[in-house]
């Protein structure tokens, strides 16, 4: 009875003959790489493109002359930060270490790949033969503080809030330090530079923009149409124009707007134009989980009693935002990659010092290996966030089913 | 009880927590706010401006630019007006756009078939192709393409020759057409030969679903054409183009088309970055069409080729175009980050505008409103094909 | 639920944290700007003083002139006019905040009030002072424009660059003055531009264009530093004048005149001969001239608004024009630029200040 249609239908082998091999080794490379005529072409191709790029991609790392990273390190690192005030940026990282290993510890999953990535990173680091002595001690001492906070987290679960609270104060608390607390020297915003000024921009930027963006998804739906239209008009215009005009309206336009009486540093108007710019595409995202809300929810909350601030508060915007977590993650990525935008306004972050690198007449014709060093931090760090927000979208998923 | 209620319902209650009022409140509130700040914001610049004696105004654009542009697709001197060089970089703009989308879409599409490939390897090499290229910025992957590979490409008396193609520091060089007489003819006849094409084809269609025998109506339809074809060329006497492959001539390319180091650094950033997200659409609208949709294929007996072809695509499409057209927007978004390598489009040439015409304000709403004008157009479009994709569905 | 909520709540917290923690540091200077706006109107010098910072937008590309060395530091001929500029307001040279800032955003820069005081080899032109708005302080260096072929190209004037293609950086004159030039000798060329001085330096060492043109002063500090400066050869012809110098947005006069006196007591210094060096010396001189320049007579900075012994504080912590000069672009550097217009008036130059009175 099955036969029948079978026999029309395709020349099949795997149901005429015994059922082919797909164990072993071998079995493995027939099914999946010499199945057919067609597929061992495939392979030859890939192979091919595979080997011609590892092969040039291998023989350009190990000739290029890595000295334009080594002698510039600190410069793309942290720009013109003061030497003799490094600790600050020092004592930053400390503390995300401290965080990230205790976290690790107190929520293990997707945390643990996270601590270990940022290990594994500063493990790299100190094994380059330009790293100074001293850096060195200061990167396993923060290895060190990893494994002990995470030591520290497995055993004392009530830091869960603390931990959670410092997370969130992290950012501030790294700006005031960098300011002195109003009580050590101010090193200017002018003056931050490098990577982590890369890192700075995106994570205010990131953190500012989620409320702000949940406050436009939520005035988008909202019944009040001044309000509704000002979010529509809003969202649709930022996400009409390109990030570079927003940033030469915040950059050039902006102290024109604000008049004599205020001033503001670049580098906060550059984070106040990204935050305003992703917070529109934050919004869209939000709307989208609002949206997959089902009436149920708003009706069983009116039912139980709750008026709609609660409903929203409490039951909708919860459910909404856990949906859509993993498209935040992947707006967040594209907000990280975004800030090389800012050399073209001239902020040395990280593309913008390599640029001035490049500009250096001693290390004139090393584009190519600045670029790649820039590109292969921005790689890794793209791809962890990418990892976790696939972690994330398999985690908070599971609860649905 | 009851009374104290029936007491409460018809006191009304202050108009401050009146439940039709306190909205309207908000509402006006929010409005002045946003108006107050607006014209705040407003008035500081124009009294700035009035500090230093500027007017805002659009009436430079018909003032002399006095600059060049290095790739103008009209003809355009440093005599001509700035209104004239602005259109100019629209339009460059647009070229940048419509090639960069044009490919990108062929890339990403080879690339996202690959990821779902079969073949082990084809799939892992796409898999690291996205991985690679959709996690490094855009802006860095344009510098290395202009100053790690197009400008250090041989000079242009060594350029390098990859089949028709040449490429040099001063640019690519790749065949291009040149007109010849009677194309107008052929255009006509070609048209002719397309109609009557598409007719035949639907006959044939009708033909075989009717009889149940196969009848190639796509052949047919291909027959017509290059029947037709030959007919035009008996009459013109040649071909309707020619292609022209270039040549080194001196200090520059003879024939061909040239692609200079800034859009070709750019053209290629667009291309490849896009399509790593083309990819992944195409992946994810393949992988959305039910499950049963490609087993029932497979039950009917047909190829997995054309059961990809006339079962899952015409299905995924559906699910591929909104963020297709979003993607397509987001790549003539990013061309403006063409300015780091000068490749005159609308934002590089309004900066110029910007500072030899010293119009900061003007400058800015011109590149904002093309822009605006673009997005505006493409959701249009994508509104009306959602529209249209929807209703075959029910 | 509880948790997500309790997420979203504090991150509510944070935005209000970090914008105060960004704007701390601006508050400061935000409140002293505020008071001194009653006492002394609002021109930018009585900001730069109050602040104690001078916000100069300045090149961080080309050698000689502005740039970044490998420890991070700005310097360079106008870098130092900056240092001139706050030793002279603040009494501190090295309180000046470098803003760079692309040849395209330059004036926007100035016009919205984002840097004090723009000193960017930036050429002063009618244009620019009437429809760009800005006020153009003594000239520092006179320049002209020309054109760098390679040595082996065979060109030798203007017409052999017909059908060349020539780079050029957006939005400076030099962009304009090739067109203008070029079409009035009627030579058909093909003008490349890029952003950025680097950009044209890189297209044109790697064969890309076949010459490249900006200031000739930019030229030779640009040939200096290039692999082999013998290959290269910069034109006899000068396409233009290009007097640069520091400039102020328009309509700020207290600000302009004491840019101006600034500027000018650099001048000054190098005609009686007064140097970093010796300026201690001078400080007991009889000449009355030297005594009102220097402060101890009179009270010509307090008129300008400015320090009683600004130009006491220029020469001791930057120097005389010639110094800087020497400095940044004289023999002892690789570019060995000659003073040529560049000097005294009484050298045969054209530099001349008014008389300190």
């Amino acid at each position: 009875m099955n036969n029948e249609p079978q026999i029309n239908a395709t020349s099949d082998s795997s149901v005429v003959g015994p059922p082919k091999n797909t164990v072993g080794v071998g079995g493995w490379l027939k099914t999946n790489l010499f199945s057919g005529w067609a597929n061992i072409i495939l392979t030859i191709v890939s192979a091919t493109i595979i080997s011609y790029v590892v092969f040039h991609t291998g023989k350009f790392i190990f000739l290029a002359d890595w000295t334009v990273i080594e002698s510039n390190f600190r410069l793309l690192m942290v720009g013109q930060f003061p030497l003799e005030e490094t600790w600050r940026v020092w004592a930053a990282v400390f503390l995300i270490s401290a965080l990230l290993g205790s976290s690790w510890g107190l929520w293990r999953g997707v945390m643990r790949h996270v601590t270990l990535v940022i290990a594994g990173l500063m493990v790299f680091s100190l094994i380059l033969p330009f790293i100074q002595t001293n850096t060195r001690l200061i990167l396993v001492g923060n290895i060190i503080c990893i494994f002990l906070f995470y030591i520290i987290g497995r055993k004392v679960t009530k830091l869960k809030i603390p931990v959670l609270l410092l997370w969130i104060l992290f950012i501030p608390l790294v700006i005031s330090l960098f300011n002195g607390f109003g009580i050590l020297p101010k090193v200017n915003s002018n003056i931050w530079g490098g990577f982590l000024l890369t890192l700075l921009i995106a994570s205010v930027a990131i953190v500012c923009s989620f409320p702000l963006g949940v406050l436009l998804a939520l005035g988008r739906r909202s019944k009040l149409p001044v309000v509704k239209w000002f979010c529509i008009i809003y969202i649709e215009l930022i996400r009409g124009i390109p990030l570079i005009t927003i940033l030469f309206v915040f950059q050039l336009m902006l102290p024109l707007f604000l008049g004599n009486s205020i001033e503001v540093s670049n580098v906060l108007r550059v984070m106040v134009g990204f935050t305003l710019f992703s917070a529109a595409y934050l919004a869209e995202n939000i709307r989208g989980g609002l949206q997959s809300i089902p009436r149920g929810q708003f009706e069983a909350a009116h039912a139980l009693g709750l008026n709609s601030t609660y409903t929203m508060g409490f039951i909708v915007l919860p459910q909404a935002i856990k949906a859509v977590i993993p498209a935040c993650v992947g707006q967040f990525i594209s907000i990280f990659k975004d800030t090389s935008l800012v050399a073209i306004v001239g902020l040395t972050e990280l593309l913008g010092m390599g640029q001035k690198v490049i500009a250096n007449p001693a290390f004139l014709g090393k584009n190519m290996e600045v670029f790649l060093f820039i590109a292969f931090i921005y790689f890794i760090f793209c791809s962890l966030m990418s990892y976790v927000s696939r972690r994330l979208e398999n985690t908070l998923g599971a609860g649905e089913r | 009880m009851s009374k104290l209620l029936n007491q409460k319902k018809t006191i009304s209650p202050p108009f401050w927590r009146n439940r039709k009022i306190i909205p309207i409140i908000l509402q006006v509130v929010f409005a002045i706010i946003i108006l107050a700040l607006g014209y705040l914001l407003i008035n500081n610049a124009l009294s700035g401006l009035k500090q230093i004696g500027i007017q805002l105004g659009f009436d430079f654009l018909a003032n002399t630019a006095g600059f060049s542009i290095s790739e103008a697709m009209i003809d355009y001197q440093p005599t001509d007006t700035y209104g004239k060089a602005l259109v100019i970089g629209m339009l460059n703009t647009l070229r940048v756009a419509f090639f960069g989308i044009i490919l990108t879409t062929i890339l990403g599409l080879i690339v996202g078939l690959s990821r779902m490939s079969k073949n082990w390897l084809l799939s892992k090499l796409a898999g690291a192709y996205i991985e690679i290229f959709r996690n490094t910025p855009l802006l860095v992957q344009i510098f290395i393409w202009f100053y790690a590979v197009f400008l250090p490409m041989p000079k242009i008396q060594e350029a390098l020759q990859m089949g028709p193609m040449l490429f040099s520091n001063r640019g690519t060089a790749i065949p291009w057409y040149e007109k010849n007489q009677g194309i107008l003819l052929w255009g006509i006849l070609f048209l002719v030969s397309f109609v009557i094409a598409f007719f035949v084809y639907r006959l044939m269609l009708k033909k075989q679903i009717e009889s149940g025998k196969k009848n190639f109506p796509s052949l047919w339809a291909l027959g017509v054409i290059v029947v037709v074809a030959i007919v035009s060329y008996v009459v013109t006497g040649n071909a309707p183009v020619s292609f022209h492959t270039p040549t080194v001539a001196g200090n520059g390319f003879d024939g061909g088309f040239v692609l200079s180091p800034g859009f070709s650094a750019i053209l290629l950033g667009l291309v490849i970055y896009t399509s790593t997200f083309i990819a992944e659409i195409i992946r994810a609208g393949v992988n959305g069409v039910n499950k049963g949709q490609s087993e029932a294929a497979k039950a009917l007996g047909l190829k997995n080729s054309t059961a990809l072809r006339l079962v899952i695509f015409p299905q995924a499409i559906r699910i591929i175009i909104p963020p297709l057209t979003s993607q397509y927007l987001n790549l003539t978004k990013n061309s403006s980050l063409a300015v780091a390598v000068g490749y005159q489009e609308i934002v590089s040439i309004g900066n110029t505008v910007m500072n030899q015409a010293g119009r900061p304000i003007e400058a800015i709403a011109i590149m904002i409103a093309v822009y605006l004008t673009f997005s505006l157009i493409t959701s249009l479009l994508m509104n009306y094909f959602n529209k249209k994709a929807q209703l075959v569905e029910r | 639920m509880k948790k997500i909520s309790f997420v979203f709540m504090s991150c509510v917290l944070v935005v209000l944290l970090t914008l105060t923690g960004c704007s701390n540091e601006d508050t400061g200077g935000k409140e002293s700007g505020d008071s001194s706006n009653g006492s002394s109107g609002s021109s930018i010098l009585s900001k730069v003083i109050d602040n104690k910072k001078l916000v100069a937008g300045v090149n961080d590309e080309l050698p000689g002139f502005g740039y970044i060395d490998e420890s991070g530091k700005n310097v360079g001929f106008d870098v130092d006019f900056a240092r001139v500029l706050a030793a002279g307001a603040i009494g501190d040279a090295e309180a000046v905040e470098f803003r760079p800032l692309s040849a395209q955003e330059r004036f926007t820069a100035v016009q919205t009030g984002e840097v004090d005081v723009l000193i960017r080899n930036t050429t002063w032109t009618t244009n620019r002072d009437s429809e760009v708005g800005l006020n153009f302080a003594p000239t520092t260096f006179y320049d002209g424009q020309g054109i760098m072929v390679r040595a082996d190209s065979g060109v030798e004037s203007l017409e052999d660059l017909k059908g060349m293609r020539i780079g050029v950086d957006t939005g400076t004159t030099t962009e304009l003055n090739l067109a203008d030039q070029m079409r009035a000798l009627g030579i058909e060329h093909d003008a490349v531009v890029f952003d950025g001085q680097d950009a044209v330096v890189a297209a044109y060492e790697s064969g890309s264009i076949d010459a490249w043109t900006t200031d000739k002063s930019g030229l030779v500090a640009r040939q200096a530093v290039m692999e082999n400066p013998d290959d290269h050869k910069i034109l006899e012809e000068n396409l233009s004048k290009e007097p640069l110098g520091p400039s102020v947005k328009g309509g700020d006069d207290k600000w302009f005149d004491a840019v101006n006196w600034m500027v000018f007591a650099t001048i000054q210094a190098e005609e009686y001969g007064i140097t970093s060096k010796n300026v201690d010396e001078f400080l007991e001189s009889e000449n009355p001239e030297i005594r009102r320049l220097l402060g101890t007579e009179g009270n010509l900075g307090e008129q300008l608004g400015l320090p009683k012994d600004f130009a006491y504080q220029i020469i001791k912590q930057v120097g005389n024009y010639g110094e800087i000069f020497e400095k940044n672009l004289g023999a002892e550097t690789i570019f060995k630029l000659d003073r040529g217009l560049n000097a005294l008036h009484t050298d045969g130059g054209i530099l001349y200040s008014p008389p300190f009175r």
